[in-house]
């Protein structure tokens, strides 16, 4: 098992590079996870989510004062007990009255805690909630070009583990009030009873202190390490665990487990040293004790021995030395909570301040059942990236009711042309128009009921069938939805499942074909019973037949409604009313089947080549299509 | 080869927090672990061996100071004896130091065994993901497998110090102390200790019922994390449809749920462990009553008083641990359970026990009356009674309606799932008797629904063979025709694709997944309709640029563009999971049945043709 003894992956080329390609997970960089200890915006923003909940606040503080309070008081209490109460002349009732008084404040004691830790329990708790709702609602909007570039498990870390460190953080803080309070109280208490000893005990404070900042500079690149080793493992994990069938398909699975080996030794020499440095305070906490008691015992006995002090102020001074590493000590770890969290506070409004550049105008106005059904691209420019344009000065408008087919080489902007429509992105230059209005100055809602789509990439839900053919219409019926099954035909692979509509799908929808969960999809869309319908390649993994089905079915269901279809198999849109055709982001061509046969372009070579077998294909014919393909 | 098993009745939920767990099981799963841990006798043993000195001088602690008392009180007033109280303190001081590094080595070595725990069983859990088939990744969702490798290891990596180690440590502590005390002073041992038998109770019975509260907690945030993931994951489909609302009406109900649940466990843990320390103050104040009545009638000292109080203190926090003890155990036997449940499951696909490895010589593929039937079908086979030849250099075509089990098929020959009737040889010898490494090399497949890195290109493509020139990478790349492509990126082949390969078009992605199979040289190659989203220009140049590379094996192609496979030595018509018509292009447009009518849909494409056909 251990990895030392397993050989190095085998590296056939020695010129030290290689090696770069054998990697398991994304060698993503982690953030820091300690940030600075004070961030005043971070903080501020976070405030925002705790001001509703400021009078538990306060409740809790005050509660916290009050548990502290009662907490100094009992060694008091005790001393009082010893020198008093059982001094040799005592009156009888004054040892009762004090144990007496002694049960008023254990009581005061645990009705304060009990107050203190359930408000600020369940406040830190609908803090976190708020904040993740309030991220989770924010990333419903944002521009999906930042979705596109960034990772879902590196987001589903900042909706779990940076909110549940702010959590942690909410929980400690209104402990440290106390903390601090109880600090000061100690110290106070012991000046009060004698602050020539008191001034000895102490001096093993500021030894502690530095210790300890010395210590937590070391300790901290530590614990760092060991947590971003600990996560790039974990996120290879993740990686095999999604990948796993593309993994055994290219025969990866001995390779990885050497690279994923690795990665778990280093894990674990970053634990252990972590583990190391952690442990290595509690010599230190303990020998200072140690000194901290024996002063106050040669001291303190000295004193009580020549009459100074009483020997209960003794005996409360040990106790008290014994209480106070502890305030110390959990504000030193409170510490490092507040970088982590002040850390975590940075990344989470980061992404709650991911700019949505795709926003609805202050005079956006929603498309409705009045607006037709028309699309219209003017001169539009768009790009990914704005330097490198992926659609360049493309312009056509489809009219409602009309059918238009968008064909191209792979790679050419189709579904980026499609997206636009939408709005997912932006244009740089020129307009998309849907219903005669720029998509702009619509709501995205209403452009959202206006157009159903069917994406190229086929993605289901967890969840019934049911449900996912429904998804956000509600109003579709069972009957609607049924309908919608049966005209793409899934209806009948649909009944023959465990539980028909009920069946549930798994992650993905990998239970069913992929031209099953292309159905799906495509039911999904009709289900929406919108104006405009866009098919990007929604039959692409679908037989001519069961696709001539479809189009037969879809006769009826389409009538007045509007559709853009994107489909390589050119038999697909053969009843197109007119073909709009792509080449690497250009519109090179436009008409109907017949005048752009007629043409001899690039539509009639592609109709060609769909129906010749690609043996018969001459090569000066491919050579000269090359860049076609981009 | 026996049927499908169906007795496991929601195998998808095994992993789940709460799937109810076997107790005899859970006790079966701490033995292992503890097991486990000795398999690091030196470290084990010093964690137990520094226990025992710790324990003896916390213990001692109390008894210095009580003697340091009652030197004090006892001392000379005039003429106080220095060297005494110097003494108790050097004492105290050495003591001190003493446990504080006797714990130090205590708690290191308890951590470092679980840290190398940890290790091994990371090692162990990754390979078995790997190495478990797709018929069980079928059925377990990514994020239970996910929570396994991470929270369920994290629950046994800290059973050995929060649990082994600190039985040792509460027992010693609390056995010792309630034995010292008591034999001070019986009633006031008595009365110190009144508060242990609750506190030991209430904060086992608290752990516990935390432990299974937190389980269901667990579950719902495992609810509302499927619910986020997914969203983020299907986040174009939520913007396709403006379902912004309609996914935070799902994330509110989950989120809520989990809220109020999550309210209730505070609440818990809050009023027991108030609970707890009433409890031991109350006892601090009977012993400071009846100590106090006997300090004044003179039956014991102040010291003595003073031992027992410091003591109680001492006891306070070993007595509270005794829940976290008790949850420790508790925790370690539901994540051994699931844990070992996975690194137990059985790899049904593995080799044979003496098996070699595929010799190919001719190169032929054999199907014979091949069928196969998913888990959890009822019984339903999807696909059945395959049976077809194919020598090298030969190209197979399959076709056939959605769901007709061609990709079920191509699963069968490089091994994903083993048929459940029938048998598949390459040269005469059956796939399920040779190394699964051997065959995995020999039978390569581009897969309907690949998985992409999230990383560059050139990884992407050397998947497979990573250590290979970066010439061969470009060769594949052009062959797949992505190199022209990929050379008018800024970062060219170094860059990143995204998340599955978001930043690239459906072609693309079709492509570079054409590509990396294209870097192996396999004696069977599969396309599973993997030209779909690629132009039949594309298509044809990536033919053409595969012909040399075709004539050294089997090619299979699943295709619905019959260009795609018009020239194929054979050609399957595929339907319900079975073959309805073969032969070649020729054949089987004379046969004059189903291939033929898709024919001519596809090659006539006049509108009359729908009209034709259309029922009115
Ligand atoms: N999310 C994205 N981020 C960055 N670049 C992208 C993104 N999506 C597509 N591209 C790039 O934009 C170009 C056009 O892609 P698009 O998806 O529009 O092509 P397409 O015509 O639909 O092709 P296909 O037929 O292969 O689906 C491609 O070069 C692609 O790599
Ligand atoms: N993992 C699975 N678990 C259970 N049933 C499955 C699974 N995968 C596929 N099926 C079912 O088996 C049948 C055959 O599916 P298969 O994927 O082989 O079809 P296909 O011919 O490849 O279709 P397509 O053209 O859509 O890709 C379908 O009815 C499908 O629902
Ligand atoms: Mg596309
Ligand atoms: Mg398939």
């Amino acid at each position: 098992m251990s990895p030392s003894r397993r050989g190095e992956p085998r590296d056939p080329h020695d010129d030290g590079r290689p090696r770069m390609r054998a990697v398991v997970g994304s060698n993503r960089i982690e953030e820091d996870i300690f940030g600075r200890v004070f961030d005043g915006k971070v903080v501020s923003r976070i405030w925002k989510f705790v001001e509703p909940y400021r009078r538990r606040v306060w409740i809790a503080v005050a509660a916290v004062l009050v548990f502290t309070l009662s907490q100094l008081t009992i060694p008091l209490l005790i001393r009082y007990a010893i020198d008093h109460g059982m001094a040799p002349g005592a009156p009888g009732g004054l040892l009762a009255g004090i144990v007496a008084l002694f049960g008023v404040a254990i009581a005061i004691n645990y009705a304060a805690s009990l107050v203190q830790e359930r408000v600020t329990g369940q406040m830190a708790e609908n803090v976190l909630f708020d904040i993740r709702r309030k991220m989770f609602g924010h990333l419903q909007h944002v521009s999906l070009s930042f979705m596109d570039k960034t990772e879902v498990g590196r987001l589903m870390s900042r909706l779990q583990g940076d909110v549940n460190s702010m959590q942690e953080f909410l929980e400690t803080s209104v402990q440290s009030v106390g903390d601090i309070a109880l600090l000061v109280g100690i110290v106070g208490v012991m000046l009060w009873l004698d602050w020539q000893l008191a001034g000895l005990v102490l001096m093993v404070l500021p030894v502690l202190f530095g210790v300890r900042v010395l210590w937590l500079a070391k300790a901290r690149a530590a614990f760092m390490a060991a947590h971003e080793a600990n996560s790039v493992t974990n996120n290879a994990l993740a990686e095999a665990i999604h990948g796993v069938r593309a993994v055994q398909a290219m025969n990866r699975a001995r390779l990885n487990a050497e690279l994923y080996g690795e990665l778990a030794n280093r894990t674990y020499q970053a634990q252990l040293r972590a583990s190391r440095l952690a442990q290595i305070m509690i010599p230190i906490v303990d020998s200072l004790t140690g000194i901290a008691m024996a002063v106050v015992v040669v001291a303190g006995g000295m004193m009580v021995a020549s009459g100074r002090i009483e020997v209960g102020v003794m005996v409360a001074f040990l106790f008290y030395v014994q209480r106070f590493f502890d305030p110390i000590r959990s504000l030193t770890m409170q510490y490092s909570v507040m970088q982590r969290a002040m850390a975590s506070g940075h990344r989470l409004t980061e992404v709650l301040d991911v700019e949505v550049d795709v926003t609805d105008a202050p005079d956006a106005v929603p498309l409705g059942p009045v607006d037709d059904g028309s699309v219209e691209f003017r001169n539009v420019t768009f790009g990914y990236d704005p330097a490198i344009p992926v659609l360049k000065d493309v312009s056509f408008a489809v009219a409602s009711g009309e059918r238009v087919a968008l064909v191209g080489p792979t790679g050419s902007g189709k579904s980026s042309s499609i997206s636009l429509i939408h709005r997912f992105y932006d244009v740089q230059e020129g307009a998309v128009l849907v219903g005669g209005r720029d998509v702009r100055g619509v709501t995205q809602e209403s452009l959202g009921r206006h157009i159903a789509m069917v994406l190229q990439e086929p993605y289901l839900f967890t969840g019934t069938v049911m449900e996912n053919i429904r998804y956000s219409s509600y109003w579709a019926s069972d009957e609607d939805v049924i309908a919608a099954a049966r005209a793409v035909g899934a209806h009948d692979f649909i009944a023959a499942m465990p539980g028909a509509y009920d069946a549930m799908l798994d992650e993905r929808g990998s239970n069913l074909s992929l031209g099953q969960r292309q159905l799906l999809s495509f039911a999904r869309a009709l289900a929406a019973d919108a104006k405009i319908l866009v098919l990007d390649e929604a039959t692409a993994n679908i037989d001519s037949y069961t696709e001539m089905q479809i189009q037969r079915a879809l006769q009826r269901l389409l009538e007045g409604r509007t559709g853009l279809v994107i489909a390589h198999r050119l038999a697909t849109i053969r009843n197109a009313d007119r073909i709009v055709v792509l080449q690497q982001g250009v519109k090179i061509e436009e008409g109907t089947h017949d005048a752009l046969m007629a043409q001899r372009g690039l539509y009639s070579k592609l109709y060609d080549l769909n129906y010749a077998s690609f043996d018969d294909i001459p090569d000066e014919l491919t050579d000269a299509d090359r860049a076609t393909a981009t | 080869m026996t049927p499908p098993n169906q007795a496991a009745a929601t195998p998808d939920r095994v992993f789940r927090r709460t799937a109810s767990i076997d107790p005899q099981k859970g006790v079966g799963a701490v033995a292992r672990i503890t097991a486990m841990c000795f398999r690091y006798p030196w470290r084990a043993g010093l964690a137990f061996a520094a226990t025992v000195p710790a324990v003896l001088m916390q213990l001692a602690i109390p008894f210095i100071l009580g003697r340091a008392i009652d030197q004090t009180l006892a001392a000379d007033r005039d003429n106080p004896d220095v060297r005494a109280l110097v003494l108790i303190a050097l004492t105290l001081l050495a003591v001190s130091v003493l446990r504080g590094l006797f714990t130090l080595v205590q708690n290191y070595s308890a951590e470092s065994v679980g840290h190398a725990l940890a290790q091994d069983l990371r090692n162990a859990i990754y390979d078995k993901v790997q190495r478990l088939p797709f018929s069980f990744h079928d059925r377990t969702h990514s994020g239970d497998l996910i929570t396994v490798g991470m929270l369920d290891l994290e629950g046994v990596r800290m059973y050995f110090s929060t649990a082994l180690v600190r039985t040792l440590l509460l027992t010693l502590l609390i056995g010792i102390g309630a034995w010292l005390l008591l034999s001070t002073d019986v009633v006031m041992g008595l009365l110190a200790l009144s508060f242990v038998p609750f506190a030991a109770w209430r904060s086992t019975v608290m752990r516990l019922t935390l432990r299974r509260t937190w389980l269901i907690l667990q579950e719902k945030l495992g609810v509302l994390s499927q619910v986020m993931e997914e969203n983020l994951a299907g986040i174009r489909v939520v913007r396709a449809f403006a379902a912004q609302d309609h996914e935070m009406a799902k994330f509110d109900a989950s989120s809520k749920d989990a809220l109020d649940y999550s309210h209730q466990r505070i609440d818990v843990r809050v009023r027991n462990t108030s609970a707890m320390t009433l409890a031991f103050f109350a006892a601090m104040g009977l012993v400071l009553l009846y100590g106090g009545r006997q300090v004044a009638a003179g039956e014991i000292t102040v010291g003595t008083l003073a031992t027992f109080l410091t003591f109680m203190t001492i006891l306070q926090m070993p007595v509270r641990q005794l829940g976290l003890m008790v949850n420790a155990y508790a925790r370690a036997s539901t994540c051994g359970t699931r844990l070992f449940q996975l690194l137990d499951m059985p790899v049904e696909i593995d080799d044979a026990p003496d098996a070699k490895n595929l010799e190919v010589t001719e190169g032929t593929l054999r199907l014979e009356n091949v069928g196969f039937g998913y888990q959890g079908a009822s019984g339903q086979r999807a696909v059945s009674g395959i049976s077809f030849e194919a020598k090298r250099g030969e190209t197979i075509g399959i076709l056939g309606a959605p769901g007709a089990g061609k990709t079920t098929l191509m699963h069968l020959i490089p091994r994903f799932y083993d048929p459940t009737e029938g048998a598949i040889t390459i040269d005469g010898q059956d796939l399920r008797n040779v190394t699964l490494g051997s065959v995995r090399e020999a039978v390569a497949i581009v897969q309907q629904d690949s998985f992409l890195f999230t990383t560059t290109i050139e990884n992407n493509i050397a998947y497979a063979a990573p250590f290979t020139e970066e010439r061969r990478i470009r060769g594949v790349a052009d062959s797949a025709q992505l190199h022209d492509y990929v050379l008018g990126l800024p970062q060219q082949y170094g860059t990143v694709v995204g998340e599955r390969g978001v930043s690239l078009s459906g072609g693309q992605r079709q492509r570079l997944s054409i590509a990396r199979t294209l870097m192996t040289e396999p004696a069977v190659l599969i396309f599973d309709d993997s030209t779909a989203a690629i132009d039949a220009g594309t298509e044809s140049r990536i033919r053409t640029a595969l012909r040399g590379y075709a004539t050294d094996r089997v090619t299979v192609i699943v295709a619905h563009r019959l260009a795609s496979l018009k020239h194929a030595d054979r050609i399957l018509f595929m339907e319900d999971g079975q073959i309805v018509e073969r032969g070649t292009h020729e054949e089987l447009l004379a046969l004059g049945g189903r291939y033929k009518a898709l024919h001519d849909l596809q090659m006539h494409p006049e509108a009359d043709v729908l009209e034709k056909e259309a029922p009115q």
